[in-house]
């Protein structure tokens, strides 16, 4: 099992530590699976994670000017580890003039991905700083749950509002409340609700559009497909997000699960936040 | 006592107690002959740091003659005259400090733009005399560096983080952090920068050395030192002796001294060989049976003059359990005897002292209960140097 990746362009390294420090603030712990062209941050939408599921793909060549893997077998080409984004995120953030970074799997204490980023100096020597992170290797039996989970049968798809918007609202909201109601229509509305004994708000988005391809048109464009979150869940996406996406999308499977999509440029990102109970 | 700081140099005074605000909780005031001096001191006595501004620093200078006077006063005080110190600049022209024997009380005088007088009284207490011992001359190992450097190193480490530790070898320099429990080793990040001897402005290594010390006290002196753009000088020995840090100009002068851990067996592979692998044999050890002995790590207090009047020291040979615990001491850290601290007053104890600490006048084991080795203070393993005023029978 190998894996070494190397960046040496700035707005990739840039762009990759925006990344991880979006996951970093989604999840605590996550599971990268890395292929021979992609990069996947995983999250299996599990009870313990309070039913919370988020799957980040991105395509390698679009940030790693070099990348070599091993999968597990020569047949398996794949490599899954159980990582903490958290201490990436702290480690990319500090070296974005970096010359060149590599992420490597290697093994010292114990399983770790190593960042070693060549930092420019005045010297003839340059400075290398390296962060050993420890990861924990997956046993490829549990590796079913890190497939692509497929997209739902949603029954209502619209494009989200602006995300400063929904997170300014949500913010406000969750002094309120500590579940909200996401609710749209294929008519482009969308509403969040929330209600409590003293006082119940409401907030109305039109005209937000409606991605093509959605479920049955024979659903009546203005019946809403709602369900009810817990606030804290939606606000964690919302307090991640760092860039405007050029696509940001939400599928509604009534009372059932909210699925965001995020497009940004080459990575998507996908969040799922099942109904309370 | 009269001082008056002008232009510029306010905001260097300023910038200099906020960095000693990185040490203790107090600032010990001490108007010298050859300038003023401002010292602070944790209270596990494992860092120390001190601040002396020569006459020249001042527009005026004037200290009575034979003025013996010592204080100390919460920092956090001062630190409020200096706040906001980007303001400070813009706005103020001179700063006058003035003592108030009769009050007990230092008055700062910051005299400001369009007239305006900002009068800050702040009471103080006596204290002791705050003076480390500590020779940088004698240190096998010397670096200099700018501080952009240092800055530029420890900004890879979080802020959390407690300690660092450092390895050289004859061209080069390591910094890692130090992880202290077996177990967090297997969850921690560890991080690890490499500097190439052409970095520093002066690198001589005479032994190859591996020293653990707190980085937070670091940070403090690097602050100052990049706010000035003064060149940072460290001395350093064998893994137990203070590790010194610097900062000169013409007019002034600050030096932290920060304990260092010392162990005995390897904690990390390291790249270059350890010469440290000392014998602490247990049973020379004066110290109650805390916890941390059972894990054979031992750190070493600078050593630390708390008499109230400065003395000539005598020529005491160390105390033997010393000899038991590395190679021949140092000659440079000796401190002032029981004998000549006996004499003093009871009264002159630092009252911020934990009653349980016991006093020794050279470096011993610390006293700590085994329960604060999980607290935020790095090196919990400390001990609290010299003693002025306590039972003789404790010392080796």
């Amino acid at each position: 099992m190998k894996f070494r990746g190397k960046i040496t362009d700035i707005a990739c390294l840039n762009h990759f530590t925006r990344v991880v420090t979006t996951i970093s603030k989604l999840t605590k712990t996550c599971v990268l699976r890395l292929t021979p062209d992609h990069l996947f941050f995983i999250l299996p939408g599990k009870v313990t994670n309070g039913g919370v599921g988020m799957w980040c793909q991105l395509l390698q060549a679009n940030f790693f000017q070099e990348y070599q893997m091993e999968g597990v077998t020569s047949e398996v080409q794949e490599i899954c580890l159980e990582v903490s984004p958290e201490p990436w995120s702290r480690a990319l953030k500090t070296v974005q003039s970096a010359k060149s970074v590599k992420l490597k799997l290697t093994r010292k204490h114990c399983a770790c991905v190593t960042v070693a980023a060549e930092l420019p100096t005045l010297s003839s020597v340059g400075r290398v700083v390296t962060h050993d992170v420890p990861v924990d290797v997956i046993p490829r039996r549990l590796w079913q749950e890190f497939q692509e989970a497929g997209v739902p049968d949603f029954d209502v798809s619209v494009y989200l509002p602006p995300l400063k918007t929904m997170k300014s609202v949500v913010d406000r909201m969750k002094n309120l409340s500590n579940f909200l109601v996401m609710e749209a229509n294929l008519n482009g509305d969308m509403n969040l609700k929330i209600q409590t004994d003293l006082v119940s708000v409401t907030t109305h988005f039109k005209d937000l559009g409606n991605p093509d391809g959605g479920p049955s048109q024979s659903r009546d464009p203005e019946v809403m497909a709602e369900v009810t979150v817990d606030i804290r869940k939606l606000q964690q996406f919302l307090m991640g997000q760092q860039v405007n996406p050029s696509k940001a999308l939400c599928n509604i499977v009534h009372q059932n699960v909210v699925h965001l999509v995020l497009l940004h440029e080459d990575v998507s990102l996908q969040y799922f936040i099942p109904a309370v109970a | 006592m009269q001082c008056v700081v002008t232009g510029g140099n306010v905001k260097v005074l300023g910038k200099a107690i906020h960095s000693l605000s990185r040490i203790g909780d107090e600032l010990y005031v001490e108007p010298q002959e050859d300038g003023l001096a401002l010292r602070s001191v944790n209270s596990s006595r494992s860092a120390y740091a001190c601040f002396l501004f020569a006459p020249l620093f001042f527009s005026r200078y004037a200290i009575p003659t034979g003025l013996n006077f010592r204080c100390k006063m919460a920092i956090k005080s001062v630190q409020s005259v200096f706040k906001s110190l980007a303001t400070l600049e813009k706005t103020v022209e001179k700063c006058h400090i003035g003592l108030d024997e009769q009050k007990d009380r230092l008055t700062f005088t910051l005299h400001c733009k369009h007239g305006l007088l900002k009068t800050h009284n702040l009471s103080y207490q006596d204290s002791e005399s705050l003076e480390a011992v500590f020779d940088k001359n004698s240190c096998a190992n010397v670096f200099r560096a700018q501080p952009r450097v240092l800055v530029d190193t420890v900004v890879h480490f979080p802020t959390s983080l407690e300690e660092v530790t450092v390895t050289v070898s004859d061209e080069r320099m390591w910094v890692r952090n130090h992880v202290e429990d077996e177990a967090e080793r297997s969850k921690a990040m560890l991080t690890e920068l490499c500097l190439a001897a052409d970095e520093f402005d002066y690198f001589a290594v005479k032994a190859h050395y591996s020293i653990t010390f707190c980085l937070k006290e670091f940070r403090g002196l690097l602050l100052f030192a990049e706010s000035t753009g003064l060149p940072v000088s460290m001395y350093f020995d064998e893994p137990g002796s203070p590790v010194v840090l610097s900062v000169t100009d013409s007019v002034l002068e600050g030096n932290f001294v920060l304990a260092t851990l010392s162990d005995n067996h390897d904690l990390h592979k390291i790249h270059i060989d350890s010469t440290q692998k000392v014998d602490i044999g247990d049973a020379d050890q004066p110290h109650p049976p805390d916890d941390f002995m059972s894990d054979d790590m031992d750190a070493y207090l600078i050593a630390m003059d708390t008499s109230a009047a400065p003395g000539p020291s005598t020529a005491d040979p160390p105390p033997p359990s010393l000899a038991t615990f590395r190679k021949p001491p140092a000659p440079n850290y000796r401190t002032r005897t029981h004998s000549e601290e006996e004499e003093e007053d009871d009264g002159e104890e630092d009252p911020e002292r934990p009653p349980d600490k016991k006093f020794r006048s050279l470096f011993f084991g610390s006293v700590l209960p085994p329960s604060s080795q999980m607290n935020t203070q790095p090196l919990t393993t400390q001990e609290v140097l010299a003693s002025d005023s306590e039972d003789e029978t404790e010392a080796e």
